[in-house]
């Protein structure tokens, strides 16, 4: 078989961004052929937003399973809106979560990591609702440190705990679902992505997005949590071209505003080892 | 097409290279000193490593950059493989950090499966250690293609040209044995940052690529798109009344239009259309896209199974049950001869055992020798036997060819075994291979008091074959023998239920009720098989299947007797042809020759039992 035959089309050649969306195609093809009942976790963010925008190229333009939004009820206005919209224009199944109020976290975690651990809560009691084998999350690897040591199929113990010294092999594509009852598997098929790929194939491919990502009056959201535990950065790219532009010129960590991986050395992995994305 | 050959707008992938060695001869501190001389960290980095290290009262540990997890800082080891993104020049790079600790190598093999290049870090004191050949040899078994040796804490040689030619010398000599080529041997000081992105002032003899310039030399992936067609079926997928074949294509190139073989199976169909979702419509997709089929018929091919070329477009893929593997073993018991396992090959799984460990390595000389087990960690030659032939190209270094995984019935991953090709049938062997039980014969004999054994009782219908087993089954039991009945009835209503009475599925249903058996006798029981049976090929079958012990029996009545008796008005129904292929009436019956024992079943089943009773008793002492 010649490429080089004359009148016959050749494939197009893949660039970074083609192969890491093929490969997020495959994991999330797979964890919806292994892992029964399955759910997407949608935070309303830019790489939620891109994980639902892939399942929808794995499956020919549908969700075939339902997404999961874990309500704080401190998201910003913009995102609840932005939630009703597309939940419709998407044709999404979304099932909401509610979490407990504050006081019934454990109050030895620092104050914002004990705020986002009641998403941690949330979600467990949604996970154990549904009974769901897979949970679908958008973290990267590029995000924080702890993150990095992930597995692609990361497999949660009873009480949702990730036995972060005793991960699976993964390697050729191969992922480990063992399964006991109470067990689920989180599934990361943004793992090796980066914040400017993410931002290159919102690009590209013209992925809607909260407005709360680009600059007003000089500031931005570059992450988004809760409104009481992000801050926006200084910015004034207002556009999808400018935010790249920056992230190019940019070495600060991504989730600088995130108040809660500040607190201590070890505050993210204990919220991480709880359940937290 | 290599990535060097993409128009300049399309951007290559970030190449992955992985950094292994033994504990402690310098791969955090590496890739801490790596990031920082090529600009890589974050801003906000470099200030927490000074501030973790001020914390512990030391100067600057570039190591504390990748001990992220605060386990490890606890440990002072690496926990499991991290991967960091850097560049240099105008190309992009991930390291994967692998850990040296011995018992972490699942999570170094995690790290390295899709790297590149590897830098293999040695201490140019110590030299190559334990950690050092096992991880060199996996470099070999996953298939890295390029290899650099960074020869660090050269400072400790003084950089002195002799001492470190020697070095040099012994790394190249072991590497050799792995056939691994060395494409650079850099002496260099990751601490002090010699050679690393900077020329080393204390080597001025050393005319050799940095380490920076060696990988930046570090080739492109090779391409995958000049070779034969494959795609593993991932899912078949059913929306709005189209049927999708979803899948990953691993190598060649396919159009709409093409002809296509499926699986094992072979069933030939043409690709109608290649489907995308909001992407350019193009008739054509190459290796490493994800996409979906619509086929013309509109077959359903399972999961796992390949699609290829028609024969004479390419090299067909092998097909065979019994495959050659190189395997390295990542279960913490070791692996026995007669373990089953699912074999895992990209989106097909198969039931294998493991028919012989034909070589293992040995890490202390990297030598082959016959072994009975492969310890944990370890590295070996296998025979896999599969239930029924696969279809798979051999592994090649750089592909995704053959890349097998070992999966236990717990759903973990236990093992690679990179499928090498078809292995020979050993002389005088046939494809059934002995569980090795820890209890043997004798064990079983000394505690039971009698040997496990199958007794094949086969006869017209009517002849009173499962009346007379169950009978002598109720005698031997009485008398302390461990014996059991598998009757035709009985199968058939469940193990069997999926089958009918076709030449093809009788002969299935004496094949799994023989391999019942023989698990059966091989714990020790004694087993009375009542199966009409009627081809004498078939039952040679189970013969073989169940081996040492099998007793044939024929259990002896006329047709016309059994007609009268006709206790379950089957063969009123059959002459009524309300039963088609009945044994007797439309269906043949052969009389075994030569049968071990004969019973007259004229007579009354309770002398039959008698006899056969006395029969079993004089078999098993």
């Amino acid at each position: 078989m010649s490429l080089a035959t004359p009148g016959v089309v050749s494939p197009r050649a893949m660039d970074d961004l083609d192969q890491l969306e093929a490969q997020s195609i495959f994991v999330l093809r797979e964890a919806y052929r292994k892992l029964r009942p399955l759910s997407l976790l949608w935070s309303l963010g830019k790489d939620s937003n891109v994980m639902v925008w892939l399942a929808r190229k794995a499956f020919m333009g549908r969700v075939p399973f339902p997404v999961m939004h874990v309500d704080t009820g401190k998201k910003f206005p913009e995102m609840y809106a932005f939630r009703e919209e597309y939940t419709r224009k998407w044709n999404l199944d979304l099932m909401l979560g509610d979490c407990p109020p504050v006081e019934e976290i454990d109050p030895s975690l620092p104050p914002a990591a004990r705020s986002a651990a009641r998403k941690t809560a949330g979600l467990a009691s949604l996970i154990e609702k549904h009974k769901l084998r897979g949970v679908i999350a958008g973290i990267r690897r590029d995000e924080q440190a702890t993150r990095a040591k992930e597995r692609v199929f990361s497999p949660r113990g009873a009480g949702h705990r990730w036995d972060v010294r005793n991960q699976p092999p993964e390697f050729w594509d191969q992922y480990a679902t063992p399964y006991e009852d109470g067990m689920h598997i989180r599934v990361h098929p943004l793992l090796s992505w980066r914040e400017i790929d993410i931002w290159r194939y919102i690009e590209r491919e013209n992925i809607p997005l909260v407005d709360l990502y680009f600059a007003k009056n000089g500031k931005r959201y570059r992450s988004l949590g809760d409104q009481d535990i992000t801050s926006p950065i200084d910015s004034d790219a207002s556009t999808l071209a400018e935010v790249i532009a920056e992230l190019e010129a940019s070495k600060t960590s991504e989730r600088a505003g995130r108040a809660m991986d500040h607190e201590s050395e070890d505050a993210f992995e204990r919220l991480r080892v709880a359940g937290y994305l | 097409m290599t990535t060097n050959d993409l128009p300049p707008s399309l951007r290559a992938a970030a190449t992955p290279i992985v950094i292994v060695g033994h504990v402690d001869h310098g791969k955090s501190t590496l890739i801490g000193r790596l990031l920082y001389d090529t600009d890589s960290l974050q801003d906000g980095k470099l200030a927490q490593i000074v501030e973790s290290s001020r914390k512990r009262g030391l100067t600057v540990e570039w190591s504390f950059l990748l001990d992220s997890l605060q386990i490890e800082r606890d440990q002072g080891v690496t926990v499991d493989s991290t991967r960091i993104p850097f560049h240099l020049g105008g190309r992009e790079f991930v390291i994967v950090d692998a850990p040296g600790h011995r018992q972490f190598l699942r999570n170094m093999i995690t790290g390295a499966a899709d790297a590149e290049a590897a830098v293999l870090v040695v201490d140019a004191l110590e030299g190559a250690q334990e950690q050092t050949r096992r991880h060199a040899m996996l470099l070999r078994l996953i298939g890295i293609r390029h290899v650099i040796v960074l020869l660090n804490k050269s400072d400790l040689l003084d950089f002195d040209q002799e001492r470190i030619a020697q070095a040099e010398t012994d790394v190249r000599a072991l590497l050799g044995r792995l056939e691994i080529t060395v494409e650079a041997f850099v002496p260099a000081s990751a601490r002090d940052g010699d050679n690393i992105a900077s020329r080393s002032e204390r080597a001025p003899w050393y005319t050799g690529p940095t380490l920076v310039e060696a990988l930046a030399a570090v080739p492109a992936p090779a391409s995958r798109l000049a070779l034969d067609f494959r795609m593993p079926v991932q899912d078949v997928y059913r929306f709005d009344d189209v049927r999708y074949v979803a899948g990953r294509i691993d190598r060649g190139v396919i159009r709409a239009g093409d002809r296509i073989m499926i699986g094992v199976q072979g069933q030939q169909a043409t690709v109608a259309e290649i489907c995308r979702w909001h992407a350019p419509e193009t008739p054509v997709a190459g290796a490493g896209e994800s996409i979906a089929l619509r086929l013309e018929p509109d077959l359903v091919p399972d999961r796992g199974d390949l699609l290829f070329p028609v024969s004479g477009a390419g090299e067909p893929p092998l097909k065979t049950a019994r495959i050659r593997t190189r395997l390295f073993w990542l279960r913490s018991e070791p692996l026995r001869v007669g373990e089953s396992f699912t074999l895992r090959l990209s989106t097909a799984e198969h039931d294998v055992t493991v028919a012989s460990i034909d070589a293992v390595v040995d890490l202390d000389d990297l030598t082959l020798a016959p072994g009975e087990e492969v310890p944990p960690d370890g590295f070996a030659e296998v025979t896999l036997v599969a239930a029924h032939a696969i279809l798979f190209d051999p592994f090649a270094p750089g592909y995704s060819d053959g890349r097998g995984v070992l999966v236990d019935r717990f759903q973990r991953i236990v093992g690679g075994a990179p499928l090498l090709g078809e292995a020979e049938l050993p002389e005088g062997t046939h494809a059934i291979h002995p569980t090795a039980s820890r209890v043997t014969a004798l064990q079983r004999r000394a505690l039971q008091g009698h040997e496990g054994a199958v007794f094949w009782l086969t006869g017209l219908p009517g002849s009173g074959k499962s009346t007379i087993a169950r009978l002598v089954e109720k005698d031997l039991v009485a008398s302390g023998v461990r014996a059991s009945v598998l009757d035709g009835d009985t199968l058939r209503a469940g193990l069997c239920a999926d089958l009918g009475f076709s030449p093809e599925d009788r002969r299935e249903n004496i094949r799994r009720a023989a391999h019942v058996a023989r698990i059966l006798a091989e714990s020790g029981q004694v087993v009375i098989v009542a199966l009409v049976s009627p081809l004498a090929e078939d039952r040679a079958l189970a013969s073989q299947i169940v081996g040492e012990g099998f007793h044939e029996i024929h259990v002896d009545a006329s047709l016309a007797l059994c007609e009268t008796r006709d206790p379950k008005g089957l063969y009123a129904a059959a002459r009524a042809g309300r039963i088609p292929d009945f044994t007797g009436v439309s269906a043949p019956y052969d009389a075994p020759a030569a049968p071990r024992l004969r019973i007259d079943a004229t007579g009354s089943p309770e002398s039959a039992a008698e006899a056969l009773g006395s029969f079993i008793t004089t078999r098993i002492a």
